[in-house]
């Protein structure tokens, strides 16, 4: 594809001053894109893409949540000074691909007058963090336990409906020689398990486990002649799920946004998904997006995975054959690459035997990162068989 | 309920007026001067209309209870020692759903949907952090 032609630069701005001790890092990326926006006659209502490097915060999260940005599509290549030039690159080629169609590109940064905060105490603290940091938030599962406690007091959602996630996982996981727990779990031993942060109890959290992955990602043309089974990309959604200004809602997740993009644009329908691969830092994590990817009405996703609805091979929507961030690999506590592997397994028939689901052409698989408890990112890709 | 420990908040340009406040028992909200809304978190730039004209208002300090978790594990220093302590978002009277502490009171005694009104916890650095406790008297309530 090219982008000649595709995409102009349509606003520009330059902050005026020199010597900034009294802004914060986050309130010169707002001057600025606001400069470049009323430059360009746009608002930031018009935005639905943002590009940044690391002076943002964590990733394009922080700003994302600060400026209240409603985002299709977010990319944060870090390569130092040169980062905004691959930006107006990656920002013309998301356009011609209809990723979005209005690019916010910032940089801010305060060499000459101190740290990110600009005086003492400032810090290089992400905004959002100031008014999370204080609380007790003990690791990622006590935002995961906010999401649970009001799923449950929304929807009537149970913990043993969470706890026979853990149960699909884990009866997958057995005939994984490589997974980190190959116990088969009953519902009572996971109710039973210790209370780590209410509702979620030890065994509704995913494993600690150092490794990694890696993808290869190639064009048609270098597919063809590797001789190599390859997995067809269908369609994929990203988004940034925030704090809202305050309105944030725990009960559901990015996945509302990321989903109906990957499915619209593989041309495909829940119902053709043969295996997901279903992003389980928790139990709560898995019933939520299965939610927001359609695969059930929001509210019914402890409902659904009862009767075995997830255990491969012959249950309705079989999902994480491997075993899971929940029982198998969760590397470097972040599940993202290890879903992807597993569905591109599942393409090729080599999964585990017992868990090979059959004729398995169309999988998804899903990514989060961050936390259904303030801020999210969020990703679906759609994959198939060379022929889907 | 073991006592909390009352770290003190990273104090920015953006929040200074904000942490100042809380020492005297006041807890503030943003406001945007151009659509209204409430801002939260604090900071001089409204995310509903991007606007750079924010103002400060005072806020009621009343809310309710959106949701909330009784922490059993933690490896935060004084917070590990406190324990099982409540994190919970309290939905604000004014709207924003704010994350906190939920102190006088026990855990099991915690539902969603309570009343909930502000106090505040001296850190010792000019400034407290806001927590809330159950509201005995709700506006508007019996």
């Amino acid at each position: 594809m090219s982008i000649r032609g595709k995409a102009f630069v349509a606003g520009i701005y330059e902050h005026p001053r020199r010597e900034i001790p009294d802004l914060t890092n986050s309130q010169i990326h707002a001057e600025v894109a606001a400069g470049a926006l009323a430059d360009a006659g746009l608002s930031f209502s018009d935005v639905d893409g943002f590009f940044c490097d690391g002076t943002a915060g964590f990733g394009p999260m922080s700003m994302a949540d600060y400026l209240g940005l409603r985002l299709t599509h977010i990319d944060s290549t870090e390569t130092g000074g040169s980062s905004y030039v691959v930006h107006v690159g990656h920002a013309a080629e998301a356009i011609a691909a209809s990723k979005c169609s209005v690019a916010l590109i910032t940089l801010a940064g305060k060499p000459r007058t101190g740290a990110m905060g600009g005086r003492p105490g400032g810090g290089g603290a992400t905004p959002d963090m100031i008014f999370e940091g204080l609380w007790g938030m003990a690791g990622a599962v006590t935002g995961y336990a906010l999401a649970a406690q009001r799923h449950m007091h929304e929807f009537g959602t149970t913990s043993e409906q969470l706890a026979e996630v853990k149960v699909a996982a884990s009866l997958h996981a057995q005939y994984n020689p490589h997974a980190f727990l190959r116990h088969v779990f009953s519902v009572e031993e996971v109710l039973e398990s210790p209370m780590i942060a209410s509702p979620l109890h030890r065994d509704d959290c995913c494993v600690v486990t150092d490794g990694g992955g890696a993808l290869i990602v190639v064009s048609p043309e270098v597919a063809r002649d590797l001789g190599r089974t390859s997995a067809k990309i269908l369609g994929h959604g990203e988004t940034v799920k925030h704090a809202q200004n305050g309105k944030l809602d725990l009960t559901y997740t990015g996945a509302v946004v990321s989903g109906p993009r990957a499915f619209a644009e593989a041309g495909v329908s829940q119902g053709d998904i043969d295996y997901v691969s279903i992003y389980d830092s928790f139990t709560i994590t898995v019933i939520e997006t299965l939610e927001d990817l359609g695969f059930c009405e929001k509210g019914q996703g402890g409902r659904f995975v009862l009767d075995g609805t997830l255990v491969a091979p012959h249950g309705k929507l079989p999902f994480n054959t491997d075993g899971g961030g929940l029982c198998n690999n969760h590397p470097s506590n972040r599940g993202g690459i290890t879903k992807v592997i597993e569905a591109v397994r599942q393409l090729r028939g080599e999964a585990n035997p017992e868990v090979q689901v059959p004729d398995c052409t169309i999988a998804l698989a899903h990514g989060t990162g961050g936390s259904i408890g303030a801020r999210m990112g969020s990703s679906t890709v759609i994959m198939g068989t060379e022929d889907a | 309920m073991n006592e909390l420990p009352n770290p003190a908040p990273t104090v920015t340009p953006d929040t200074e007026e904000f942490w100042a406040a809380t020492a005297r028992g006041t807890l503030l909200l943003r406001r945007c001067d151009r659509c209204g809304s409430v801002i939260w978190y604090p900071r001089p730039f409204c995310p509903e209309c991007g606007s750079l004209e924010t103002s400060w208002i005072e806020a009621s300090g009343r809310g309710t209870l959106y949701t909330f978790t009784v922490v059993h594990r933690s490896g935060i220093p004084g917070y590990r020692e406190a324990r099982p302590y409540v994190v919970a978002y309290v939905e604000l009277t004014e709207g924003p759903r704010v994350m906190t502490n939920i102190v006088g009171c026990e855990p099991d005694e915690i539902e969603v949907g309570m009343p909930m009104r502000v106090v505040f916890h001296d850190t010792g650095q000019g400034n407290a952090l806001y927590r809330f406790e159950p509201d005995p008297s709700p506006a508007g309530g019996g």
